[in-house]
């Protein structure tokens, strides 16, 4: 434990979701996961009842009044033992949530977030198109004004959660002409007349959280449900994105320390030419590396999620932090692998699935390549 | 109505070794834990309460300072109020001297109506703790409880027996020890670990619970310990895999090998 950053408030609840996710998340439940393609809504209600879907979230709006820091500790320890499980943890608490914890009103909150966050309703993040990956302000779908409402039309891609979800926070141009500023955010009723979803996408990893297509074909939205101002859009996606980008960090250590503890135990267990494979320097060389790495990029996790937690602009530590470890994160998963040989390529050990999880990290939530744009532009701007 | 229960921090024992040559406990290193039947009692309390919300739960502990952390869990969990009976004097106490001590601390929380204990704790294991402080406070105490349903001035329990269970009736005040049958205690939430640390622990030492230092800790632990050892393992045992027939003839083989047949 960064003892720096933490105080013994944290390390308690570091330990409730260290003993959750050992006692829930059994290789039983995580291997039936994988086969279904379901993430059971059991565990999920236990999750809400933990506290886990809304603990940055204030008290008064259904949420645990906890902070940045017990949120990484929980996407952490949840992530060490399943990746898809840290997602449904961090959709509530910081993706989908947070655009209506940012821009919401008091109405939108009560209405939207409260279920949410204590895990009754599902929310989803539709930002991405297929035309709009890291380049946020090209998204193409509209929104037009009509009376009290709005009639939106486009098509969402790669929406995490989507079939899964009750609402979903769109993105859609109220004025073609303004570029980002004329991007508007909306809450978008997933059930509603003119919403459909596309087939689950086939994925590599987070197997067990569905990801879809959103199409809009007239879906009408009360002027209501539209967050903050016209045109607020592009900064509220930002402003989500840069806190959110954390999650995608916490999420990354705790894969990362995952794979490095199998590596471990299985280093000391296999036994090749009479000894331990650990007792060769080439793989303890490896397991020296892999633990450095993981030590550098949890204190940037840590540190960020303190600048957030004491009012500091943390975007550059967020970007840096999300950016370093989702990175070293495939690294050590692919160093696991190597030291379980062949065993490491076989389903039944849990670390090709790990492998296969983490390597969206450096993908969502801002490629690594965007993070280095947001570092290098930072530190360039004049 | 008030519950008091009473609360041990104990090292995993899931986690500990033991030294091979000396035959102690290693406890470096270990962590410390709520012990579990403690928490089915907790578990307990904390059911009535959720049928009940005019049920108050106070949780109470001896231990040293680092016992606040375990407090804190509890409160986590639920429970509204905590006591820690803290004090140099309070050392090396055996059940004799700890039940005075606990006895001594129930009687200052005021408008306790029932108290529950876990069975026993996983360090000691003597299960003694418990009865001794009913008898202390001159109440009714029933071991081994695995259902409870409290009524306004009694309470009904199913008391956990070898080949099946007891069921008993006893009038409030009393005392019960608390076995792992009777729930699944619940996990802490994030809020309420938030919450539990924006309440006051209260620390009472000899003085506030009116005792001599001599009526506790070592001065009044009649217990001596001779000598403790770790009994040697038993080998492992072998396990027979086949049909029935198979298995039956396998070890009706090794029982002739052996001439025990």
């Amino acid at each position: 434990m960064a003892e720096a950053f933490f105080t013994e408030q944290h390390e308690l609840i570091r330990r409730l979701a260290h003993d959750f996710a050992q006692k829930e998340l059994t290789k039983e439940v995580l291997d039936k996961v994988e086969e279904t393609e379901t993430f059971p809504e059991e565990i999920l209600n236990k999750m809400a009842k933990a506290g886990f879907f809304g603990i940055k979230i204030p008290k008064e709006l259904g949420g645990q009044g906890a902070d940045a820091r017990s949120y990484v500790l929980v996407m952490e320890e949840i992530a060490k033992v399943s990746g898809v499980a840290s997602i449904y943890v961090s959709s509530p608490n910081s993706l989908s949530g947070g655009p209506l914890l940012l821009a919401g009103n008091d109405e939108q909150k009560e209405k939207y977030l409260r279920p949410v966050v204590t895990g009754q309703k599902k929310l989803a993040f539709a930002l991405t198109e297929p035309g709009a990956g890291s380049d946020a302000g090209s998204v193409a779908a509209t929104a037009k004004k009509e009376g009290d409402h709005y009639v939106l039309n486009g098509r969402k891609c790669f929406i995490t959660m989507a079939p899964l979800s009750d609402y979903a926070v769109v993105f859609a141009k109220t004025d073609v002409t303004k570029g980002n500023r004329g991007l508007s955010a909306f809450v978008l009723d997933m059930h509603g007349e003119g919403v459909s979803c596309g087939k689950p996408e086939n994925k590599m990893g987070v197997i067990g959280c569905a990801t879809s297509d959103i199409i809009m074909d007239n879906a009408i939205i009360p002027q209501e449900d539209r967050l903050g101002e016209e045109g607020d859009g592009f900064k509220i996606a930002m402003q989500t994105l840069n806190t959110g980008r954390l999650g995608v960090a916490a999420q990354s250590i705790g894969v990362a320390s995952g794979c490095l503890e199998e590596a471990v135990k299985y280093a000391r267990e296999r036994k090749q030419f009479g000894r331990t494979i650990g007792s060769f320097q080439a793989i303890s060389f490896m397991i020296a590396d892999m633990a450095t790495k993981l030590e550098a990029a949890k204190q940037l996790v840590y540190k960020a999620a303190y600048m957030m937690d004491t009012r500091q602009d943390a975007t550059l530590n967020a970007s840096m932090a999300k950016y370093f470890a989702s990175e070293v994160c495939n690294e050590i998963a692919q160093k696991a692998v190597q030291i379980h040989g062949g065993y490491g390529f076989i389903k039944d050990y849990k670390i090709e699935r790990m492998f296969r999880d983490c390597r969206v990290f450096t993908i969502y939530e801002g490629t690594s390549q965007v993070q280095q744009m947001v570092i290098g532009g930072r530190l360039l701007k004049k | 109505m008030k519950i008091l229960v009473c609360v041990k921090q104990v090292p995993d024992t899931n986690e500990v070794r033991i030294d091979p040559v000396k035959g102690t406990l290693i406890r470096d290193g270990v962590p410390s834990i709520l012990n579990p039947d403690d928490a089915n009692a907790l578990e307990a309390a904390l059911m009535l309460k959720d049928k009940d919300p005019d049920v108050e739960i106070a949780v109470l502990t001896m231990g040293p300072p680092q016992a606040g952390y375990m407090l804190r869990e509890c409160l986590a969990m639920g429970a509204d109020e905590a006591y820690l009976l803290s004090d140099r004097a309070f050392g090396g106490a055996d059940t004799c001297a700890t039940s005075t001590t606990i006895a001594a601390g129930i009687r200052k929380v005021e408008g306790v109506d029932v108290i529950f204990a876990g069975r026993q704790a996983i360090d000691g294991d003597t299960a003694q703790v418990g009865p001794q402080v009913a008898q202390r406070l001159g109440i009714p105490v029933v071991t081994y409880v695995q259902s409870i349903r409290m009524d306004e001035d009694k309470v009904t329990v199913q008391r956990q027996m070898e080949d099946g269970y007891e069921v008993v009736e006893v009038k409030l005040p009393c005392l019960l020890t608390c076995v792992k049958e009777l729930n699944e205690p619940r996990y802490m939430s994030v809020g309420g670990i938030v919450d539990a640390y924006q309440k006051d622990i209260t620390v009472w030492n000899h003085m506030d619970v009116e005792l001599d230092p001599a009526d506790c800790g070592l001065n009044a632990s009649p217990t001596q310990v001779f000598r403790s050892f770790t009994p040697p393992q038993k080998g492992k045992g072998e396990m027979l895999s086949g049909t029935v027939q198979e298995m039956a003839e396998a070890l009706v083989g090794k029982l002739a090998e052996k001439h025990l047949v």
